[in-house]
């Protein structure tokens, strides 16, 4: 299944993936078909938003408007206080660094780790192979939760907790990354890289000069997954500090919440805010995004 | 060179053979090992380091009474046996199960459903799919909070629309022991199906449309048309989509951190959230690396069943 040639139909066009068979049917029920679908489609999708839409709105309403009986979602008066007032009631400038920094510099290390180990398995014939295979599968399998207490508590006996090499360390290889791209390279003509070789390319450029720019699709999508996932975690970060200063984004609200429940007007800013670098990665790398699943073991 | 040997490339053994010990032709194949270890190095240290050394260390904290502050002593299964008299665990370990047995086939069978619907060609479908797999993007511990905004008995916009159609929990969504579980299973169902969407529309994508004409020229309809040609040749994303499904929901604790913190009266605490209380509250790391091993356990088994049971049914063509 996994060379199967595929139209990787990217979700911001429209393209017609597959031409209707439908021959006699009457033009106009189809038309009424595709009209039932368009407005289904575009009612569940309004509500998958419905969330991130309360939260845009609640942001820019006044606090007097938040708590007023009757809920509603259109704001009856724009203000953007909770926008500048977050960053003074939380070190969110803080936070927001601290989350670029942890999730950028895992998602650029582990991209290049991640590919470096799944070069040796894919493409290099070597002795342990099957070894070092059955490892990554096995630590695929397991939950990172099991992991969290010892390594809270190594990180402890280092000096590493409320700090971000703490946070990113262990975070800089991951077996899924290295299985996804494992199942990439496989999939790769052999004939440049042979060539390089009888040129006399040493491996590490034809790693670095062949392989990865014909991997941008995965290299990109696999980027948005651990980009997204450390963006968004939540568990590692609360264990690894206890005070917002040293927390990420998701971590620092999540606590700040704990400590006041009822400012949601500050909270829907500060989570807007804290969205938004995840959207714009995805929306800018969509097109490779769907050819990326396509294109490699995880369709 | 010689053109005869295609299948290993540039393994120069043969021209090794003839000339004496010139190092360097010698052990190409050997330098060859050496690379790939070389490029394996960093994976390597890190992995041994801070996930199969932690996961040895787990083990065998979880026969001690660790608290962080004193040295571990060890106690044997003691921490085994406690679990399986504690009504903490059994109440954690039972609402895992619910949670996965509710938002896992409803997940699937959903993300299958805006798939096949989001496969065909008409106005809005960028929209609609982009929209349905935005919240797997976003983080959980950040849009939990505007859930929980959402279904506040009080100024929540949801709440109060559920309430115009009659549904009004006494207590409020969250806080009524009764439905707080239900409210957070939908969060985890809104949270990943756009993401099972996606692997869907690419299984979609790949299957030939021919097969669809032959099926048709056999006259069959559109149910017969999904029953045996786009669910068997889907069987693969089914497998990798329900495993995923499965594996995740019986990790779950982001949204139920952030919305109820594992309440009202612990319904909503899940095995994930209880190793966390356990061991980050309570100090208590011994006993809850127990819980986190009884919790992988159960995990690895019924990933193993899935995987046997769905491999068995699989159709190729």
């Amino acid at each position: 299944m996994a060379t199967t040639t595929l139209d990787p139909a990217p979700p911001r066009r429209p393209s017609a993936a597959r031409p209707a068979p439908a021959r006699s049917r009457a033009a106009s029920s189809r038309r009424a078909a595709s009209w039932l679908l368009a407005i289904t489609s575009i009612a569940i999708g309004l509500l998958m938003l419905l969330p991130i839409i309360w939260m845009l709105f609640t942001a820019f309403k006044p606090e007097s408007d938040i708590v007023s009986a009757p809920p509603t979602l259109w704001p009856r008066e724009l203000t953007l206080e909770h926008f500048a007032e977050v960053w003074e009631r939380i070190p969110f400038a803080r936070l927001y660094v601290n989350t670029i920094v942890f999730a950028g510099s895992v998602t650029v290390i582990s991209l290049l780790f991640d590919s470096m180990a799944a070069y040796a398995l894919a493409r290099l014939p070597f002795k342990g192979r099957a070894v070092v295979m059955v490892l990554i599968l096995l630590l695929l399998m397991l939950p990172f939760q099991v992991t969290l207490i010892p390594l809270y508590d190594m990180l402890n006996g280092l000096g590493l907790t409320n700090t971000l090499p703490g946070l990113i360390v262990p975070r800089m290889t991951n077996a899924f990354g290295i299985f996804f791209l494992t199942q990439f390279f496989l999939s790769l003509p052999k004939d440049l890289e042979e060539a390089a070789r009888v040129d006399g390319a040493s491996e590490w450029r034809i790693y670095w000069g062949i392989i990865l720019p014909l991997s941008r699709p995965a290299l990109l999508t696999l980027g948005l997954f651990h980009f997204q996932y450390n963006w968004n975690d939540l568990l590692w970060p609360l264990v690894m500090s206890s005070s917002v200063e040293t927390s990420t984004l998701p971590a620092g609200l999540a606590l700040f919440m704990g400590q006041h429940v009822v400012e949601y007007g500050l909270l829907m800013a500060g989570s807007l805010l804290a969205m938004l670098p995840v959207i714009l990665f995805f929306l800018l790398i969509q097109r490779s995004f769907v050819a990326g699943i396509a294109t490699t073991g995880l369709k | 060179m010689t053109t005869t040997s295609t299948a290993e490339p540039r393994v120069r053994a043969p021209r090794a053979d003839t000339s004496p010990p010139r190092r360097r032709r010698m052990s190409v194949t050997a330098r060859r090992s050496l690379t790939a270890w070389l490029f394996l190095t960093p994976t390597l240290l890190i992995l041994i380091a801070f996930t199969v050394y932690p996961m040895v260390q787990a083990a065998y904290l979880s026969f001690t009474d660790y608290n962080l502050i004193r040295a571990a002593q060890w106690v044997g299964l003691d921490n085994y046996i406690e679990l399986l008299s504690d009504d903490a665990f059994w109440n954690a370990f039972g609402n895992t199960v619910l949670y996965a047995a509710v938002v896992t086939p409803v997940t699937v069978v959903l993300a299958l459903a805006f798939a096949l619907m989001l496969n065909q060609a008409f106005v809005g479908r960028a929209f609609a799919r982009t929209a349905i797999f935005l919240p797997f993007i976003v983080s959980l511990g950040i849009i939990a909070i505007a859930w929980a905004f959402l279904l506040d008995p009080n100024i929540g916009l949801l709440s109060h629309w559920l309430s115009l159609v009659g549904i009004v929990p006494e207590q409020g969504w969250l806080s009524d022991p009764r439905y707080a579980m239900a409210a957070v299973m939908v969060v985890g169902v809104w949270k990943n199906v756009g993401f099972y969407m996606v692997i869907y529309l690419a299984g979609l994508q790949s299957i030939p449309v021919d097969m669809y004409e032959a099926a048709r020229l056999d006259g069959a309809g559109v149910w017969q048309r999904f029953r045996n040609v786009t669910l068997p040749l889907l069987s693969n994303q089914t497998l990798l989509v329900s495993v995923l499904a499965l594996i995740a929901t019986l990790q779950a604790f982001d949204q139920i951190y952030v919305m109820t913190r594992g309440g009202p009266f612990f319904r909503t605490e899940t095995l994930v959230m209880l190793v966390y209380r356990e061991g980050f509250q309570e100090l208590r790391f011994g006993y809850a690396s127990a819980i986190s091993f009884v919790l992988v356990l159960f995990v690895f088994v019924l990933s193993m069943v899935q995987f046997g049971y769905l491999r068995r049914k699989q159709v190729t063509y």
